[in-house]
């Protein structure tokens, strides 16, 4: 095993671990997310007819807002007893703790996202479970996770953070959620083939992009 | 500046400590020239220059706000020297601060644990990050050496202030490291815990390690150092070999120091 992946693995571990031991994380995301698509189940019943139309905006703002209250988590536990200290000390790859933390992120949006399109089903009685679907959903939540996790780095120390932090994160990750709502429709929508590809071959640029380029400064981010 | 006259630079005794870790042959553990370090217009250090020879342990003593935190968490590639040089272990800071990272252990204010995890997951994460070889036997035995084999189990967060400082510093020596830079170590620990504080002065092998001490039990540490330097305002106004200064005069600079500034 390489260094780096190892690393990467000690704090993906010890911050799953952690999450499991408390579930004070997943079980607020879920929740919130949920009630994001009761809230549009009510909003949305009566007026429109063409759900498909509707399913995509909904779907991701559930998934973005519940994902940022995950993001708002991510360092804080590194905050806490001053643990940031004892990593930067620590002599690993200051992208070994990046891509810590930005899989963490993305793994508890999955679970987020495994509940809540089940969930859109019921409450729309639209069908919204497929593979084009889930794949989306995957590279949309890398394309956010990616943005999200290097901002909550920068907030953490901020007393502001709660605040700042979408602030930060949503106009930065507007491309992404665009593209994957597009990629979504497209798919609702029963677009060509085409259309479908090029969102997601959009949407995937944004993440190879965003990726690199985050995982590039993070270094200088949690400089002092 | 009281800057004792028999204080000057001193000179290494014995080895020149390189050192099976790897590290270039030099004869200074630490060696520090001409160092500023700013916060915006606020100046923590201003012109330091200090130079430790391997295995020698230095008191760092002063007021608060005095500097003493900055200094440490430059040497623990935590803080960049605004200007100035650091050599530490050979190694130039910040350009060799990874490298630097493997020598040295650091015990700051916190104590870098996770509530969540048990004392020994604590170190088996920080272990892995370290990439310490025969982990589980090095972990278990620091446990026993820091008296918490019997809560080695039970998470960070149901431990005392004392207990989890046990902790602290067993995760700070965890790799064995020749340099060990202690931020106020005894804190929350109890008056027989200091014993234990200097049994971890020496590594595994029994040599001792280089070490800075900061703390404001004077007396305390003077039992445990072999230097005593005493810093103000960001600059050192006293630097002596513990036996030819007290807890007294220690304190009387520390006074003198806070009343100036």
């Amino acid at each position: 095993m390489t260094p780096l992946v190892n690393q990467v693995g000690a704090i993906l571990w010890k911050d799953l671990l952690s999450e499991l031991r408390t579930r004070d994380l997943l079980g607020g995301m879920v929740l919130f997310g949920v009630l994001i698509l009761l809230i549009f189940n009510f909003a949305f019943d009566l007026r429109i007819d063409n759900v498909a139309a509707v399913a995509p905006g909904v779907l991701w703002v559930a998934f973005s807002f519940a994902g940022m209250l995950g993001l708002a988590r991510s360092f804080v536990q590194e905050k806490d007893r001053g643990a940031m200290d004892g990593l930067l000390s620590a002599p690993i790859d200051r992208g070994a703790i990046y891509l810590a933390k930005f899989l963490g992120n993305v793994i508890f949006m999955s679970v987020v996202e495994a509940v809540c399109l089940p969930v859109f089903t019921a409450f729309f009685n639209f069908g919204v479970v497929s593979v084009d679907v889930v794949a989306i959903a995957l590279l949309g939540t890398c394309g956010f996770a990616a943005v999200g996790t290097l901002f909550s780095a920068m907030a953490a120390n901020s007393r502001a953070r709660d605040v700042l932090l979408p602030l930060l994160v949503f106009p930065i990750s507007v491309p992404v959620v665009i593209a994957a709502v597009e990629a979504t429709s497209s798919v609702f929508a029963e677009s060509p083939l085409e259309t479908r590809i090029r969102w997601l071959a959009l949407l995937g640029a944004f993440d190879v992009l965003f990726g690199v380029l985050c995982f590039a400064i993070f270094d200088v981010v949690v400089e002092e | 500046m009281i800057q004792r006259a028999d204080s000057a630079k001193p000179v290494p005794q014995d080895s020149d400590r390189p050192d099976d870790a790897g590290s270039p042959a030099t004869p200074w553990a630490i060696d520090i020239a001409g160092l500023t370090r700013r916060y915006g217009a606020t100046r923590a250090l201003c012109q330091v220059d200090l130079a430790v020879p391997w295995d020698q342990r230095l008191g760092l003593f002063g007021p608060n706000g005095a500097g003493k935190t900055t200094l440490v968490r430059i040497l623990a590639t935590l803080v960049r020297p605004t200007t100035g040089t650091v050599v530490v272990g050979g190694l130039a800071l910040p350009s060799q601060a990874a490298a630097v990272r493997c020598h040295v252990g650091y015990v700051g204010h916190q104590t870098f644990l996770y509530d969540e995890l048990s004392v020994r997951e604590n170190l088996q994460f920080y272990g892995r990050l370290y990439r310490i070889q025969n982990r589980a036997e090095r972990i278990t035995t620091l446990i026993e050496r820091v008296g918490l084999a019997d809560r080695a189990d039970d998470r960070v967060r149901t431990l005392s202030r004392g207990l989890q400082q046990r902790a602290a510093l067993a995760r700070a020596v965890l790799h064995d490291p020749t340099i060990l830079l202690l931020d106020e170590p005894d804190s929350g620990l109890d008056i027989d815990a200091t014993s234990l504080i200097s049994d971890l002065l020496v590594d595994e092998l029994g040599r001792p390690r280089t070490v800075i001490l900061t703390t404001h039990q004077v007396d305390v540490a003077l039992r445990m150092v072999e230097r005593v330097v005493v810093i103000a305002r960001g600059a050192i106004v006293l630097d002596a070999p513990v036996n030819l200064t007290s807890a007294s005069e220690v304190a009387r600079a520390i006074r003198q120091s806070r009343i100036t500034s």
